[in-house]
């Protein structure tokens, strides 16, 4: 029976990716297109080319750092849809010191830069956490305020003091601080800024599924996650373990940067981020908070966002914002029936057995 | 300085401001206050405008594209009630997702219908009514001569009585805070909550249709993070419509004070004003006096219960 939920967690996300898929092909039927000429150029584009592969691992990699930083937080219990703003503190910070220390050797200068991204978003998310923890203020409200505010605050930053005339990002940072791309090693990506940064973001995923599954500390923040009055009366500091989850949440987001400004423009450039903090809530959702779901959800993601400019010529690009908001919707729409449904064979197969104990 | 503040003016771009913020920021209280979690605000906003100019650009009549509106933000509204008042599904998520299909959807259609991907070509507006007396009266004038700002003023009384002086809105209210207590006396949970969340869609895609009649184009992305700014009103407010009208009324006349200042050559970063709506919610939220407490119930999906 096991074995069939297990099918069921894995199918249930497959079979919404196909569904939207379908919607997705009506929708191209309507503008006058052939759906299947459409997706044919969408994954042909995509998956059948070096460069169109590694444009779909660099699109991946954001997501895979927001994705993993919704679903930390959820497996705690918390809904972080703040990524948005602690990935533009993080990424600001990161610019900030890369292009300020420019005295700095490469070794010193990219950890710090990095270490820089974490901070920035730590603490950008660890102000919803003490709010949370302290005066029980809803984090879903309160880091979408948060995201507004550090939009606000970093444009100020760019326009007011830190703008190259004419722009509206900042000045480059140092060339010891930037992050090789693979097209250096893999001629056959050339022109794709896919960089290390992408398997900084495996990494992460290791570093999250260690944390979570191998550690007390990620037992007790799954604990708080799963019952939080339960984990109290277990003795578990609550807001303690509110304000750990977001800081390490935005830490999380705040990694964006180091793909974006250390591995892409080598610059911070105001609202670069476009909706990835939120695309974040959907692969985390796909994925089923784990991390290699997240990986998995962020290449679908990846794929389609960078699909979406292949396809360009012949549908609005937009489609794929379409096919990845249907997307949500069905998962989402379909977890709690699929979950009964599961629910139901569990009754079923334990009143059997307690039917068939009864008899012997 | 003082002159620019208290100037008419000020109190008609107030006002103006303020509309969108007023109409979805009732729109979230009539959803949440049944139980349903908002965000999608945002997308209901941004369809409803765009809506508004589609319907406008084809009929050559902007009260087709009211009417529009309406119905565009509504329908939109009707996704995210299916998805999480039958199918139980996370409001929040829901929420996002209608945020991001609504960005993806219009420019579509902005694409094909007027093959731009950044704004619809120019529509008719509202035309303004002439009233003689009241014509002559600064402020009141502007009021009863827009057909849309009175509409409004009419929506956030009728909304306070109907949320507050009827018994749908005495039913509304328990399924936000006690959705078994109110099924046990044979109140309908879901259709409250269906209708709750079906009026939210129908203001903000209201407050969509003033923002592109108002310009009398749509442009991409032109709700701007006002389904936001009308989420922080809503909850400054605590939940009831005159309330949250008076956030959103002070929350455009911090805009409208920011324009008016950079017009009189003094110089407040337009940033900081842009943050006045998220950190006073902030503030709200967190303060220990007159805190802000959403309905009980909010975003829990109703379940009843098997026995």
């Amino acid at each position: 029976m096991i074995k069939r939920e297990k099918l069921l967690e894995i199918f249930t996300p497959l079979l919404a990716v196909i569904a939207a898929f379908l919607v997705g092909g009506i929708f191209i039927l309507i503008i006058g297109q052939n759906p299947i000429f459409i997706y044919g150029k969408l994954f042909s584009g995509t998956l059948g080319n070096p460069y169109g592969i590694a444009q779909v691992l660099f699109k991946a990699t954001p997501l895979i750092f927001t994705g993993l930083a919704v679903a930390f937080a959820f497996r705690a219990g918390l809904f972080n849809i703040g990524c948005e703003g602690q990935l533009y503190i993080g990424s600001f910070l990161a610019a900030y010191l890369g292009f300020t220390l420019v005295g700095l050797p490469g070794f010193l200068l990219i950890p710090l830069c990095i270490l820089g991204g974490m901070v920035g978003g730590a603490l950008w998310a660890g102000i919803p956490g003490i709010l949370k923890a302290k005066r029980g203020a809803h984090e879903v409200i309160t880091t979408i305020m948060m995201n507004f505010i550090a939009l606000a605050l970093t444009n100020y930053l760019i326009v007011r003091y830190f703008h190259m005339p004419e722009t509206v990002h900042t000045q480059s940072i140092a060339l010891v601080a930037r992050i090789p791309r693979l097209s250096t090693i893999f001629p056959k990506f050339s022109g794709s800024p896919l960089n290390y940064s992408f398997f900084l973001a495996l990494l992460a995923c290791f570093i999250v599924y260690y944390i979570l599954w191998k550690t007390s500390l990620g037992y007790e923040l799954r604990a708080v996650g799963l019952s939080p009055s339960a984990s109290e009366y277990g003795g578990i500091n609550i807001p303690k373990s509110v304000i750990l989850t977001m800081a390490i949440s935005g830490a999380l987001a705040g990694l964006v940067g180091v793909n974006y400004v250390m591995g892409y423009k080598y610059y911070f450039e105001q609202g670069f981020a476009g909706g990835v903090g939120f695309m974040g809530i959907a692969v985390a959702l796909l994925g089923r908070n784990t991390p290699i779901g997240v990986i998995l959800a962020a290449l679908l993601f990846g794929l389609l966002s960078f699909g979406g400019l292949i396809i360009n010529a012949y549908v609005p690009k937009e489609l794929v914002e379409i096919l990845q908001a249907i997307v949500i919707i069905f998962v989402i729409a379909s977890s709690k029936p699929f979950r009964d449904y599961i629910m139901k064979l569990k009754k079923k197969t334990l009143a059997q057995g307690i039917a068939g104990t009864s008899k012997e | 300085m003082w002159q620019t503040i208290f100037s008419l003016v000020m109190v008609t771009q107030t006002i103006r401001i303020s509309i969108p913020y007023i109409l979805a920021s009732i729109g979230g209280t009539f959803s949440e206050r049944g139980g349903v979690i908002n965000i999608g605000l945002e997308g209901m906003i941004l369809n409803g405008a765009f809506c508004a100019v589609l319907a406008t650009w084809y009929t050559g009549n902007a009260w087709a594209g009211v009417i529009a509106a309406v119905i565009g933000g509504a329908l939109t509204a009707l996704i995210h009630a299916v998805v999480s008042i039958r199918y139980k599904a996370n409001q929040i998520i829901s929420g996002v997702a209608i945020n991001l299909f609504a960005v993806g959807i219009t420019k579509f259609i902005l694409k094909i219908v007027f093959h731009s991907s950044s704004n619809s070509e120019r529509v008719a507006g509202l035309p303004l009514w002439k009233i003689p007396i009241i014509d002559r009266i600064p402020v009141i004038n502007t009021i009863f001569s827009t057909p849309l700002i009175l509409l409004t003023l009419g929506i956030i009384i009728l909304s306070h009585i109907l949320i507050f002086k009827t018994p749908f809105g005495l039913r509304l209210r328990s399924c936000g805070e006690h959705p078994q207590a109110s099924d046990t006396l044979g109140v309908k949970v879901n259709l409250m909550r269906y209708s709750g969340v079906l009026i939210s869609g129908a203001l903000a895609g209201l407050g969509g249709g003033w923002l592109s009649l108002d310009q009398h184009c749509f442009t991409d992305g032109m709700s701007g993070g006002r389904g936001f700014i009308a989420l922080a009103a809503m909850i400054f407010g605590k939940w009831t419509p005159l309330g949250a009208t008076g956030a959103a009324l002070l929350f455009g006349f911090a805009e409208a004070l920011q324009i008016q200042l950079q017009s009189a050559g003094v110089k407040i970063p337009t940033q900081f004003v842009q943050m006045i709506p998220y950190l006073l919610t902030l503030v709200v939220l967190a303060s220990a006096i007159g805190r802000a407490v959403p309905p009980a119930a909010d975003g829990i999906p109703y379940e009843p219960s098997e026995d």
